[in-house]
């Protein structure tokens, strides 16, 4: 598929709907509703993108020996076995559609007010004209800044460079009128790559089918409500989910690092303020005696 | 594919992956599709989607079972009691009797109706055995597995001795009009009655107690089946080898056969059986065979015996007087002069006697017996990795240990290369390398991307792939190789009068070659492939074309017409639409995508529904017409009645879809042409924990071939030392035996290590955590391996008691980057006699913690 050559349409914030996408903004919708867990997005990634394979090593987690995203690892496809009440039974009749063994290929959110972009001194983090979220390699000085400011656990410092790295949506695709690896290889269409508000109303038309089809508790990780609230205006890579956030290893209610500075510098501007007064005070009184 | 072949006609998928979007109710069952063919299950996602119900029924809950509605765990080993039991449910069920379609379709489609020889005696009257059994010869005589008056087949019943080959082409060999039916289906001898017994025991209760099936939940899936077949609604079956690797896959894939006839549901879309490969051209590898017992486009390989002698005793004694096969000679004639050239003549029986014959099993088990007790000297290896994926591949390697010379040629240094230095009986000091004779030869093969040739698909579907970039150094593709020892060959045998040296010097490898590396030009091979007229070279248009007279060559009948003019290639097309997508690629036979599909019409040519229409009787154009190519002589009208003395097709009439099928009807009975029986009988796995419960005396496959010795014992029915089900297979991040995928680190690290999946019961009973190192027995070998515990797999009452089951992927082995013990060190040599297809997926060892 070709994407429509998105472009953002100027600087200004355009805050709309269930999301703060931009006009033009891309991204990914994850079905995990639709995903068989082949794992074809993980090694598409790595292919395209030229990361070594690492952290090799039997998990007994499942069928997921990758663990979570990392430097070298900008796809991941998490196994969740939900079988056992501990008595034992196995269900038979499933749900629609995925269900007991849950499988999700996680990956960069591309968060509409990003925490590692903010936080980044250099300036090596950018929004692209796709308003993707990318670290710039030749910029980028491997302060780790960015590592606690996002909110999902996603850049990660490489051992060999280290520097911070992480999915580009394959940016050097984008340039070329092409979509991201893992959308292109994924056999399902689990991972849907297109323009952020189109992929959203197909999201919804998604969500209300798997509910009228009985998948009671799909909904869309990823707008204001869930997922992408908390100062980050939503994610341009967004999820289909059936079970609580927690279960596949997202925050249940991330929020940008940010949004706890102002409150930090007041109360240290305050407490500055205090204990200069209580000083001056204390001095005061001692000098008049 | 004899359990297609023998009751169809043709040993491939009867429909093609993208119709699986058109089905009502999938069932897979025998496969895990999601992890093992990911691709097609994109079209189970789209049939989900339109709503359709998918049914996994196996014995693992697998990435597969995750996107299924139902999931339908069983013993491993028992499928066909399962689908003994849907038949049974069939023939019974109130919709089956009240809704006319479902007798309109079997009557006219299948042998139902068509009575069978009063002396036939089933397995339910004879404990266990048909009638015919010989326990000296441990085989069947076929004389009465016969349509009544139609006399005895001359194809198998006169060489009782010899490896008769299981065929297709069906019951009869007698003329349709000369056998005897009863279109109410009452006569106690017809096939339907016949059917009917022969399974009435096969009952929710049996699979309740054979597969550890709930009643209720098996009768969810028969009532999902029954509900969505008819006119209007279609269900197809896939499978894969969870239903070829048994003692009985023939019979099993055979059963399924049987119960989508009897529901309607073969020749429609959405309907049918997709047979899913167990990988890459599997199915072009048995088209054009890798196979012992057959030549291209599924000719029986002729054997040394009297019937076979010459070419004219070979097609007495092959040919069917009704039916496709009929054009037998002039398929073989036209392959025997794309062999010989001009040595082929007439007057020579166009080098008949050329050909190799068979006078023994050759098949890949017993070559390695063979080579064990030093017949077999030499072996190319291409393509395959016999000291991991072999079974018993401890004897596997002691083989490969005693042959004079030995070819590898693959992309890694894979164990069947290694074995001699880095096997683990070799790191461990129980074998010297300098005590093996064996020489190797490595040579660098080139990969996918780096070759022209072609695939040929589960759906019978060729396609077309270009070289990308030439192979790095030294390696060259198979193609190149196999051109160059060809071209050795016939320079060292110059001048050689022996019988060998003559069958070299007649072959013809006159292929150009060119380019910098002089390769081969592979469009010369898909010219030959294809056909052409011998005097001017010219391409034969399909396989009507070919004449018994010498005047044409072809080197695979059921391929021709994939390159009908000079610079075509009908499998470099790349029209695709989201129809049968008749543009894309070219599917045997003639570009048809799903097969018999004059099935998908009423006997008189008229849609079954609008809903299901795919081909059609046009009165107005007096032709078939509709979405696909037609499985069925273009302009034979359906009311057509053969005369008297009609012959090949033209005696079948026109409602009769299955063309290569002697009477043109799939056949529920399959007459003689399988060596375990003309109806599937369950028998349980060679080795299995409990008795047979639908023939207690009869507990294993009577026929079944065996290879009991000293370096291949087996474990006893319900030995207590071994009492746990075991079945092998595959992960979606590994190729097979790993050749092509656990030397590639973004592959080898998403399964980094062997392991084996078993149950929370069986871990607490063993005391053994998630990752424990636990040891794995058999009497053929022991492997140590990791524990993944997992509620994937689960413990089932078989007959009233717990039996556990064990879960081993199969990939792994000493070499590379992702290894582990060597799963088929385990597994014993035996077969199906049919396919001569092994049982790797039901057998029987002990677990205990590494201590």
């Amino acid at each position: 598929m070709r994407h429509s050559g998105a472009t953002r349409s100027g600087s200004n914030l355009v805050l709309t709907g269930p999301t703060g996408a931009r006009p033009g903004a891309v991204g990914f919708l994850t079905d995990t509703t639709l995903c068989i867990g082949c794992k074809a997005c993980e090694v598409a990634c790595k292919a395209w993108n030229g990361l070594p394979a690492d952290d090799f090593g039997l998990t007994g987690f499942s069928y997921d020996n990758t663990k979570d995203l990392g430097a070298a690892t900008w796809r991941h496809v998490a196994f969740i076995e939900r079988f056992d009440g501990g008595d034992g039974r196995r269900p038979t009749d499933l749900q629609p559609f995925q269900s007991d063994w849950l499988m999700l290929s996680d990956v960069c959110k591309h968060c509409v007010e990003a925490g590692c972009l903010q936080a980044c001194p250099t300036g090596a983090i950018v929004r692209t004209e796709f308003d993707t979220v990318v670290i710039q390699q030749d910029v980028c000085n491997g302060c780790g800044y960015c590592l606690p400011a996002c909110p999902f656990g996603v850049p990660a410092l490489s051992a060999t460079d280290h520097k911070a790295h992480k999915c580009t949506l394959c940016y050097d695709r984008l340039k070329d009128g092409l979509e991201p690896a893992c959308a292109k290889s994924c056999p399902t269409d689990s991972i849907q790559f297109g323009l952020v508000g189109e992929l959203l109303a197909r999201a919804r038309g998604r969500v209300e089918t798997l509910q009228g089809r009985g998948v009671a508790g799909a909904y869309i990780y990823g707008d204001r409500t869930v997922g992408g609230g908390g100062g980050i205006e939503g994610l341009n890579a967004f999820f289909i989910l059936t079970a609580p956030p927690e279960v596949y290893n997202l925050p249940a209610r991330p929020e940008l690092p940010q949004r706890k500075t102002m409150p930090s510098y007041l109360t240290t501007i305050g407490t500055a303020v205090a204990l200069g007064v209580a000083a001056f005070f204390s001095l005061r009184e001692r000098g008049g005696a | 594919m004899p359990g297609l072949g023998a009751r169809l006609g043709r040993g491939g998928a009867t429909t093609f992956q993208q119709d699986l979007a058109n089905s009502d109710c999938i069932v897979i069952m025998g496969a895990n599709m999601a992890e093992n063919h990911p691709v097609s299950f994109r079209f189970v996602m789209k049939a989900k989607e339109r709503g359709a119900t998918v049914i996994h029924i196996d014995p693992r809950f697998t990435r597969t079972s995750a996107l299924a509605d139902l999931h339908v765990p069983l013993r491993a080993g028992s499928d066909l009691v399962f689908l003994g039991a849907l038949v049974n449910h069939v023939v019974n069920s109130a919709r089956w009797h009240t809704d006319p379609f479902f007798k309109e379709y079997v009557v006219h489609y299948t042998n139902a109706a068509t009575i069978i020889d009063p002396a036939f005696r089933d397995t339910e009257e004879l404990a266990g055995l048909f009638s015919g059994y010989n326990a000296g010869r441990g085989a069947y005589s076929t004389e009465t597995w016969q349509y009544a008056g139609s006399g005895t087949d001359p194809g198998a019943a006169q060489q009782p001795e010899q490896d008769v080959q299981s065929r297709e082409g069906g019951a009869a060999t007698g003329r349709p009009e000369e056998a005897r039916t009863d279109p109410t289906l009452q006569d106690p001898h017809c096939v339907f009655q016949i059917v009917r017994r022969h399974f009435a025991r096969y009952t929710p209760e049996m699979v309740e107690r054979a597969c550890g099936v709930p009643r209720d939940r098996f009768l969810r899936v028969a009532e999902a089946l029954v509900n969505n077949s008819g006119r209007d609604r279609t269900a197809v079956f896939a499978y894969a080898v969870a239903w070829t690797q048994h003692t009985t896959g023939t019979q099993i894939i055979g059963c399924c056969a049987i119960l989508q006839l009897l529901l309607g549901n073969i020749g429609r879309p959405g309907g049918g059986i997709l047979a899913l490969r167990g990988h890459a051209t599997i199915q072009g590898s048995t088209d054009i065979p890798t196979l012992y017992n057959l030549l291209p486009g599924y000719i029986p390989m002729p054997t040394a015996t009297p019937q076979h002698r010459s070419l004219d005793a070979f097609l007495g004694a092959e040919r069917l007087e009704t039916g496709i096969w009929h054009e037998l000679p002039k398929y073989l004639i036209s392959l025997l002069k794309a062999y010989y050239g001009d040595s082929a003549r007439p007057e020579n029986g166009f080098a008949y006697d050329l050909l190799p014959k068979i006078a023994d099993d050759y098949s890949f088990q017993r070559m390695l017996l063979l080579m064990k007790d030093g017949a077999m000297k030499g072996l190319f290896c291409m393509g395959q990795n016999p000291a991991v994926g072999g079974q018993n591949a401890v004897l596997g390697r002691q083989a490969l240990a005693n042959l004079d010379w030995l070819v590898v040629r693959d992309v890694h240094e894979i164990e069947t290369a290694a074995f001699w230095h880095d096997a683990p009986e070799v790191r461990g000091g129980a074998v010297r390398p300098a005590a093996i004779k064996t020489e190797v030869f490595f040579l660098p093969a080139a990969l996918t991307a780096e070759k022209d040739g072609s695939y040929t698909n589960t759906q019978r579907l060729v396609q077309w792939h270009d070289k990308a970039v030439g192979p790095p150094g030294a390696a060259r593709s198979e193609a190149d190789f196999v051109c160059r020892l060809g071209q050795r060959l016939k320079e060292l045998y110059r001048g050689d009068d022996s019988p060998r040296g003559r069958q070299i010097a007649a072959l013809t490898w006159d292929y150009p070659t060119g380019g910098p590396r002089g390769e081969i030009d592979l469009d010369a091979v898909v010219r030959e492939i294809n056909g052409y007229t011998v005097a001017d070279g010219r391409p034969v248009p399909d396989a009507d074309a070919l004449r018994d007279d010498g005047s044409t060559a072809c080197g695979c009948w059921i391929y021709s017409g994939i390159a009908p003019q000079e610079g075509t290639n009908l499998a470099r097309n790349r029209r695709g639409d989201e129809g049968a997508a008749l543009g894309w690629g070219f599917a045997w036979p003639a570009n048809r995508r799903i097969l018999y599909n004059r099935a998908s019409a009423d006997p008189a040519g008229r849609p079954w529904s609008e809903r299901k229409a795919w081909i059609w009787w046009d009165a107005a154009e007096g032709r078939w017409a509709g979405h696909d190519v037609p499985d069925f002589p273009a302009t034979k009208p359906p009311g057509y009645r053969p005369p008297p003395d009609a012959r090949g097709l033209a005696a079948h009439p026109g409602d009769a879809p299955f063309v290569r099928m002697a009477d043109g009807k799939g056949a529920l009975f399959s007459g003689p042409s399988l060596k375990d029986g003309p109806l599937p009988t369950h028998y349980e796995p060679w080795e299995t924990p409990v008795g047979n419960v639908l023939y207690p005396e009869q507990a294993r496959s009577p026929v079944a071939p065996t290879f009991e010795r000293p370096d291949n014992p087996y474990h006893a029915v319900g030995d207590p030392r071994f009492p746990y089900v075991i079945t092998t297979y595959r992960l979606t991040e590994h190729h097979t035996a790993g050749g092509m995928s656990r030397w590639v680190p973004w592959l080898a690290e998403l399964q980094p290590e062997g392991f084996v999946e078993i149950s929370p019961e069986l871990a607490r009973e063993h005391g053994v955590d998630n990752g424990d190192r636990v040891v794995l027995s058999t009497l053929r070998g022991e492997i140590e391996t990791r524990a993944l515990v997992t509620a994937r797999l689960r413990p089932l009452t078989i007959d009233g008691r717990t039996v556990h089951q064990i879960g081993l992927p199969w990939h792994f082995g000493f070499g590379g980057l992702a290894r582990g013990a060597i799963a088929n060190d385990l597994s014993p040599l035996v077969e199906d006699p049919n396919s001569r297809i092994h049982q790797a997926k039901a057998f029987t060892c002990n677990l205990r913690k590494k201590g």
